[in-house]
C-alpha cells in the first residue's frame, strides 16, 4: 500500500515538474504576449496542482494536509483571476495579438512583438 | 523526486526572471513576476518537505497571499496614463507624458 501511494507521488512529482518546465521553455520561446500568457496559464494551474498533489501523498496525515489543500485551493482561484485581469487589461491597452497584425499588413513578414 | 522537483522549479524561475528582464512590453514583466510568484509558492513549499520542516508552508500561503495582492495592484495602476502601453514603441514600455 505504501509501495503504490510512493509510486503515485513520485509520478505526480514527475508529471508537475514536466508541465512547469514546458512552461518555463513556453516562456521564453514563444512570440507574443498572449502565447506567453497561455504557457503560464498551463504550470499555474496543472503543474502547481500536480506539484501539491504529490506533495499531499508524500505525508497524507495531520495539518500539513490541510494547509496543502488550503495552498492548492487559493493557487486554483487566484491564478485564473490574475490571468483574467492581466489579459483584459492588455488587451484594453491596445496590445494587439500578433495574429491581427499579421492579417492587417497582408504580408508574411514576422513582427517583432 | 523532490529535489529533481525542487531542481525543475528552479531552472523554471530563473527562465521566468530572464523573460521579467527581456521583456518587451510592461504586461510581459507583470506576467514573469505573476509566475515567479507561483513558483516561489511551490518552491517553499518543496524547500519544507526537502530539509524536513513543514512549517514552511505557512509561509508559503503568506507568499500566494501577497502574489495575488500585488498583481491585482500593479494592474489597477496600468490603467493610469503614467503606465500606458504605447503599441508603437515596443522598446520602452513608459511613455514620457
Amino acid at each position: 500500500m505504501e509501495l503504490i501511494v510512493n509510486i503515485s507521488s513520485a509520478s505526480c512529482l514527475l508529471i508537475g515538474s514536466f508541465l512547469c518546465l514546458s512552461g518555463g521553455v513556453g516562456i521564453m520561446r514563444l512570440p507574443d504576449f498572449y502565447t506567453r500568457m497561455h504557457a503560464v496559464g498551463v504550470t499555474d494551474t496543472l503543474g502547481a496542482g500536480m506539484i501539491l498533489i504529490g506533495l499531499i501523498l508524500q505525508n497524507p496525515e495531520g495539518l500539513v494536509v490541510i494547509k496543502l489543500l488550503l495552498i492548492l485551493v487559493m493557487t486554483i482561484f487566484i491564478s485564473p483571476v490574475a490571468s483574467h485581469a492581466l489579459a483584459k487589461a492588455a488587451y484594453r491597452n491596445d496590445l494587439v495579438p500578433l495574429s491581427d497584425r499579421n492579417e492587417n499588413k497582408g504580408g508574411t513578414e514576422s513582427s517583432n512583438p | 523526486m523532490l529535489i529533481a522537483a525542487t531542481l525543475a522549479i528552479l531552472v523554471v524561475m530563473i527562465l521566468a526572471i530572464i523573460r521579467g528582464f527581456v521583456g518587451p512590453t510592461l504586461y510581459d514583466r507583470i506576467l514573469a513576476v505573476n509566475m515567479f510568484g507561483t513558483k516561489t509558492v511551490l518552491l517553499i513549499s518543496l524547500l519544507g518537505f526537502v530539509m524536513g520542516r513543514p512549517e514552511f508552508l505557512d509561509i508559503a500561503i503568506v507568499y500566494a497571499l501577497i502574489n495575488f495582492i500585488s498583481i491585482i495592484g500593479v494592474l489597477h495602476f496600468s490603467d493610469s496614463a503614467v503606465f500606458r502601453h504605447d503599441p508603437h514603441d515596443t522598446g520602452s514600455t513608459k511613455k514620457e507624458s
